[in-house]
């Protein structure tokens, strides 16, 4: 293994948590990760010692807080190797990311019968935003369809992407844990004419992120799922593009001047930022990433691989053909996310049994319903593990399993 | 952490193992409602045949958890046969049976209500989902079936 999880594990108190005199198995970051007490203190040291609101006091109090909200952004600038600080936008999450954009590039660059490109793995926070603005513009939205091993099938990709203003795929499944050729797709919509938001919520807490690398031109994730607090996420847009948007939401901190009969915007990001924002959160973002950091992305995507390729190989061989895992096998295109049906008893009660020895995955549609779709299957069960998930966490996800099969041996 | 004996008990896996009323029905003569949990994707149709204010002929098609899919078996086979009037009080019943928790659970001022009694209402099998309100998040599970059959008795009567 390239991490110390033993050590890892630790900086987690509530993994120390014992329910029932049993440990608790967390295998359900991929909905929320767990917060390692640098987080929590960061944040609470805050509260302590400098809170403080952002952007609108003199006072030295106030500068200072508003600095070290600042400086979270600075963090996140690295963290995405964004080339430019007014590209980093936060918003309340990777849904009110995708929102802003579809909302305002869309309202402000699409036009009634245009043509949309999403994938058949995405999240809801990627399909319904477009629902919503094709009520009013009246989207023709194509699907890229996908491979038996759940990874994206790219034969007709050109075809799809004809003629298409925007492409908006996710980097990494939630369901499948699939990760998709995002530079490849960034580059094929370019050729098309077409720009690239990228849903990076899955990915960007387990891979090294770079999104001049990668060639998006928006891209979206959230701080809950990366060791931070919820309540704060990020949008990174191209300068030009996001110069060129027209607001969002409208209140203060995003303006320039307001009159009787209209306003001017601020500068950017403030002009995506209205109201008060999340800065106790954004400092926890910070130390989240400064945490990550320290930890290494590489260091957690090589563990990931190394636990995704044991869960897998593990599971296959105890359980045969009673087992079906979603996905690719391959741990080169797939993270540790890890989906599947068992014996045929519904993700209900498998969660449920195995709640009883504190295993904790998520049962459901996760919010990918079309996928689910397409899968046949109204839910799935669903593991995903993280930088402080190890083999005996695998172990105890299988031994719960055996106790689901006596329950429902039939 | 309350017992997973109390929520599989053997009566409710016999009844998600052998389904009882399970196809469709045609429409018309039948009416179908159509109910589902948009939290975990279960859906379940309910098929009713009511006449003379009877009900007929009750089926049940669709998916789910063995919690659904049993409480919708039990009570297929407990409303068959009745007339509309008692099997709109097994619901009634069965709700409070259900609910007595959730309620508590969501902090409604229901709470303080007199209870309705309905002690006159056998539930048979059915009393064995009593422990279901140990496991809130499973009570919707439970439910769904008869929220559906509601539905389709208002249809059928209306
Ligand atoms: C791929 C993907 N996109 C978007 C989201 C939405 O994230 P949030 O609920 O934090 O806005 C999620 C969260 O489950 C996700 O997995």
């Amino acid at each position: 293994m390239s991490l110390d999880v033993a050590r890892l594990k630790k900086d987690f108190p509530v993994l120390e948590r014992e329910i029932d005199g049993k440990p608790l198995v967390y295998l359900d970051s991929a909905n929320s990760s767990q917060k390692p007490q640098q987080v929590i203190d960061a944040m609470s040291r805050f509260m302590e010692t400098s809170y403080g609101p952002v952007s609108r006091s003199a006072y030295q109090l106030a500068a200072n807080a508003t600095e070290l909200f600042e400086g979270a952004r600075q963090k996140v600038q690295r963290f995405i190797n964004a080339s430019k600080l007014e590209e980093v936008v936060f918003t309340k999450n990777a849904t009110e990311a995708l929102n802003t954009v579809i909302q305002s590039w869309g309202r402000a660059n699409l036009h009634d019968g245009d043509a949309v490109v999403l994938t058949q793995m995405e999240h809801h926070a990627n399909i319904v935003p477009w629902h919503i603005l094709s009520a009013e513009k009246h989207l023709e939205l194509r699907w890229v369809p996908l491979t038996d091993d759940g990874q994206l099938d790219l034969t007709h990709l050109d075809q799809l992407l004809d003629g298409a203003k925007a492409f908006s795929v996710t980097a990494m499944s939630n369901v499948l844990g699939t990760l998709t050729p995002i530079r490849l797709l960034t580059d094929a919509a370019r050729a098309a004419g077409a720009i690239s938001i990228v849903d990076g919520c899955q990915f960007v807490p387990h891979n090294v992120t770079d999104v001049q690398a990668m060639g998006a031109d928006f891209f979206a994730f959230s701080s809950h799922k990366m060791c931070g607090p919820s309540g704060i996420g990020v949008l990174w847009g191209r300068e030009q593009l996001l110069e060129a948007m027209p607001p969002f939401m409208g209140g203060g901190n995003m303006i320039s001047d307001v009159r009787l009969d209209g306003f001017d915007v601020a500068e950017l990001p403030a002009k995506f930022e209205a109201g008060t924002p999340p800065i106790t959160e954004a400092i926890g973002l910070g130390a989240a990433i400064d945490y990550l950091d320290e930890v290494g992305m590489d260091n957690v995507r090589r563990h990931e691989m190394d636990i995704a390729g044991y869960t897998i190989t593990m599971l296959k061989e105890r359980f045969g053909d009673d087992i079906t895992i979603y996905g690719p096998d391959n741990v080169e295109v797939r993270g540790a996310t890890i989906s599947f049906a068992f014996r045929g008893i519904h993700p209900h009660d498998i969660s449920q049994v195995l709640d009883q020895t504190n295993v904790c995955v998520r049962a459901g549609h996760h919010c990918a319903k079309p996928l689910m779709r397409i899968l046949d299957t109204p839910a799935t069960t669903r593991a995903s593990f993280y930088l402080y998930n190890d083999e005996s966490d695998a172990d105890a996800l299988a031994n719960a399993l055996d106790g689901a099969s006596d329950i429902f041996n039939f | 952490m309350p017992g997973l004996e109390d929520l599989y008990r053997e009566i409710i896996l016999d009844h998600y193992r052998s389904p009882r009323n399970r196809g469709t029905l045609e429409t018309p003569p039948a009416h179908m409602a159509k109910g589902h949990n948009p939290l975990c994707g279960d859906e379940i149709q309910v098929y009713l045949i009511v006449g003379d204010g009877y009900v007929e002929d009750v089926k049940i098609s669709g998916q789910g958890c063995s919690i659904s899919q049993s409480s919708a078996s039990m009570m297929s086979a407990a409303v068959k046969g009745k007339t509309v009037h008692e099997a709109r009080r097994m619901i009634d019943a069965f709700r409070s049976m259900m609910s007595v928790h959730e309620r508590a659970v969501a902090g409604n001022r229901i709470d303080h209500e007199e209870p309705d009694d309905y002690s006159d209402v056998k539930l048979g099998d059915l009393d064995a989902l009593r422990g279901v309100v140990k496991f809130p998040v499973r009570i919707k599970c439970a439910t769904l079936s008869w929220n559906t059959l509601t539905q389709a008795l208002e249809e059928a009567t209306a």
